[in-house]
């Protein structure tokens, strides 16, 4: 059978058992729509966390990213791991013994103020929209490239491009289980979704790991792989692959490490997976295994991109650029899907302009193809991209939802809402927030990409210092953390319209207006904003007066996951 | 749970941050030091055929992040029942009824 109905064998079977768990799991409440009635098991929660966190970017571009910067691809592979051991030691399980459903709850009680809340809920807001816009393009893109010849008569009838209908395809059903079964529904979906993607990104990896050194572990096959690609790199006149700082100097590699580290403990959408649990306890067990289920993917992406990049270097030094045109059934496939432009491989192509005409995205999706696996496992890794970005777009939908249904509609402006209505009001903003969404997937807008890669800086420098002050800091009071989190922002957002102006304004002013911050690129610079957010939240809080006593009772009582009586709490004081 | 726990809540609270302070010095050292500020001069040495900087900043420092987090949970459950602030295995804290 082809990949083409392959894939559509896949998508068919693993679209119906997404659907199957939403009828499966509805909800009546809003406790069990917002952090699924708190009755998530561990490893589950672990194995959802896993699935929101990894989105299509994970999955389909990260081992290409990585297998083009070699080395320095480190900062993505330690900077999306290494902000979970922020998050399960300094705010999972204290914001789980807090409880409610949102960060903005916890912002808005912990600073006694609904100018906080309202400020935290727009940030949440903005950055799950810009997510989620990217995660739904990501949807139309492997519909359209994987089932396009089957889409393209319904497209044609419609008047519309195969990726619109992509893009429709995922919306329906991200709506129609997390309208169904808010919370709860999305992440048994999620866990669903794990297994899905985890199965098409480990199948080829073993299997080019074997073809390469006989070896099916990725993890030991590459002290075979990476001397002979070094050795190959130095031969062909390129940088050794395991060598540091050929595209990023050390100062920058430190900043966006500690950048993306910080700004994915301050992500609202991983932060709420930690309210689904039932204690404390099943928090911080909750983020072991989460960083074990991203962690099996995190550290095979680097062995694909060695085995892709071997078997690309390979070819090239045995057939040269126009060989590879001429005779790899491969580089003529996606040569077709337009991610690879081999029309100019010529007898004098070098290999560097060999790989600057291949698309990053072709490491995970070529990986099949390279190491010579069937078709069923071809159409098996589109399933995976369409798992990973399915789940991390309905994991934002329910941030979303939260942030306008529970924090804005809910605690702000009708506070005497009846549950029902609160119910129905969520289920509106979901619905609402799906159409939007994939509005902005059908119609991207240049500067939403560029603000997604800077989320994780603007998350960094806002939510990250002043929860752990808020957390571990008692005397941390609301003039000091609303000073704190606007100069943070601010900042960072100036420095990179500043460092970004000719991509921003798309080409109409055309070069930076500053390069760098004294070295500080603007993928790193959330680093500085976030120092700056906890310099001032720290100064103003000390010349200003002391939360109430009730606020300091709250950040003693959030120390223990047991809760405890007033007596005992006044013991401590 | 008993009366008199082993410890008092004080000393659980400077117990944790301790702990917690000690883990991530690891994370630091482990994530900074040995994977970015040393990194080139670790590549001289080799593990398993890798140069090890370039193995600890794609595979090992992962690999130590899941161990700190596993060895988070386990003293911190342990150092809640020695001070008497674990929650019981049937009531749990819902939301709202926190403060």
């Amino acid at each position: 059978m082809s990949i083409l109905t392959w894939t559509a064998i896949w998508v068919v079977i693993t679209f119906s058992v997404y659907i199957g768990i939403a009828i499966w799991s509805r909800v009546a409440d809003t406790k069990g729509f917002y952090v699924a009635g708190q009755g998530i098991p561990t490893v589950a929660n672990g194995m959802a966390v896993g699935a929101d966190w990894m989105s299509a970017a994970s999955f389909i571009s990260m081992a290409g990213l990585v297998s083009f910067m070699g080395f320095d691809g480190s900062v993505y592979l330690m900077g999306w791991t290494g902000g979970y051991v922020l998050l399960a030691l300094l705010l999972a399980p204290y914001l789980r013994k807090f409880g409610k459903y949102t960060v903005p709850d916890f912002v808005g009680t912990r600073y006694y103020s609904d100018t906080a809340r309202v400020v935290a809920a727009v940030a949440a807001l903005f950055v799950s929209f810009t997510y989620v816009a990217g995660q739904m393009r990501g949807v139309g893109v492997v519909f359209s490239r994987f089932l396009g010849p089957f889409l393209e008569p319904l497209a044609a009838g419609l008047g519309v491009e195969v990726i619109t209908i992509g893009v429709i395809i995922g919306m329906s059903i991200v709506a129609l289980y997390a309208v169904l079964g808010g919370m709860k529904g999305v992440t048994w979906t999620q866990v669903t979704q794990y297994c899905v993607l985890i199965v098409a990104y480990m199948i080829p990896a073993v299997a080019i790991a074997f073809d390469l050194t006989g070896n099916p572990i990725p993890h030991g096959a590459i002290g075979e792989v990476l001397p002979r690609l070094d050795q190959l790199q130095t031969d062909l006149g390129l940088n050794a692959y395991s060598g540091p700082f050929a595209n990023l100097d050390m100062l920058n590699v430190f900043c966006i490490t500690f950048v993306l580290m910080t700004g994915t403990a301050g992500l609202p959408h991983v932060i709420v997976r930690f309210y689904t649990v039932r204690s404390v306890k099943a928090a911080r067990w909750s983020a072991v295994w989460a960083l074990v289920f991203i962690g099996i993917l995190y550290t095979v992406a680097p062995a694909v991109a060695m085995f892709s990049r071997l078997e690309i270097l390979q070819s090239f030094s045995e057939l040269g650029a126009q060989g590879m045109a001429q005779q790899l059934g491969w580089v003529q496939n996606w040569t077709q899907a337009g991610l690879i432009e081999s029309s100019n491989w010529g007898p004098n192509t070098s290999v560097q302009q060999l790989l600057n005409t291949i698309d990053q995205d072709i490491i995970v999706l070529a990986t099949p193809e390279l190491a010579g696996l069937s078709n069923w496992v071809v159409g098996l890794v589109a399933a995976g991209g369409l798992a990973a970005a399915l789940s991390t777009a309905s994991g934002l939908m329910i941030v979303i939802s939260s942030s306008l249904a529970h924090d804005v509609y809910g605690e702000v402006i009708n506070p005497e809402a009846s549950e029902q209505r609160r119910l129905r009001v969520g289920r509106i903003a979901i619905f609402a927030g799906v159409v939007v969404a994939g509005l902005a997937g059908i119609y991207p807008l240049g500067f939403v990409a560029e603000v997604v890669a800077f989320a994780f800086g603007l998350a960094a420098a806002s939510f990250f210092p002043i929860l752990v002050l808020g957390i571990f800091w008692k005397k941390c009071n609301r003039q000091g953390a609303v000073a704190g989190m606007i100069t943070g922002l601010a900042f960072t957002f100036i420095m990179i319209i500043l460092m970004r102006a000719h991509v921003v304004t798309e080409g109409a002013i055309p070069d930076p207006i500053i390069e760098t911050f004294f070295g500080v690129g603007a993928q790193g610079i959330g680093i500085v904003g976030m120092i700056l957010n906890f310099a001032v939240t720290i100064l103003v809080s000390l010349n200003t007066a002391n939360p109430p006593q009730d606020v300091q009772d709250l950040v003693e009582q959030v120390r223990y996951p047991r809760e405890l009586t007033d007596e005992e709490l006044r013991e401590v004081a | 749970m008993s009366d008199r726990p082993d410890i008092d809540r004080v000393t659980y609270w400077k117990t944790q941050i301790r702990r917690t302070s000690i883990l991530l010095i690891v994370w630091f050292v482990v994530a900074y030091v040995m994977s970015i500020f040393l990194a080139e001069t670790l590549n001289s040495i080799s593990f398993g055929g890798i140069p090890f900087g370039f193995w600890m900043a794609q595979q090992g420092s992962i690999f130590v992040f899941v161990s700190l987090v596993l060895i988070y949970a386990v003293t911190a459950d342990q150092l809640d029942k020695d001070a008497g602030v674990a929650e019981s295995d049937d009531s749990t804290s819902a939301p709202g009824e926190s403060h």
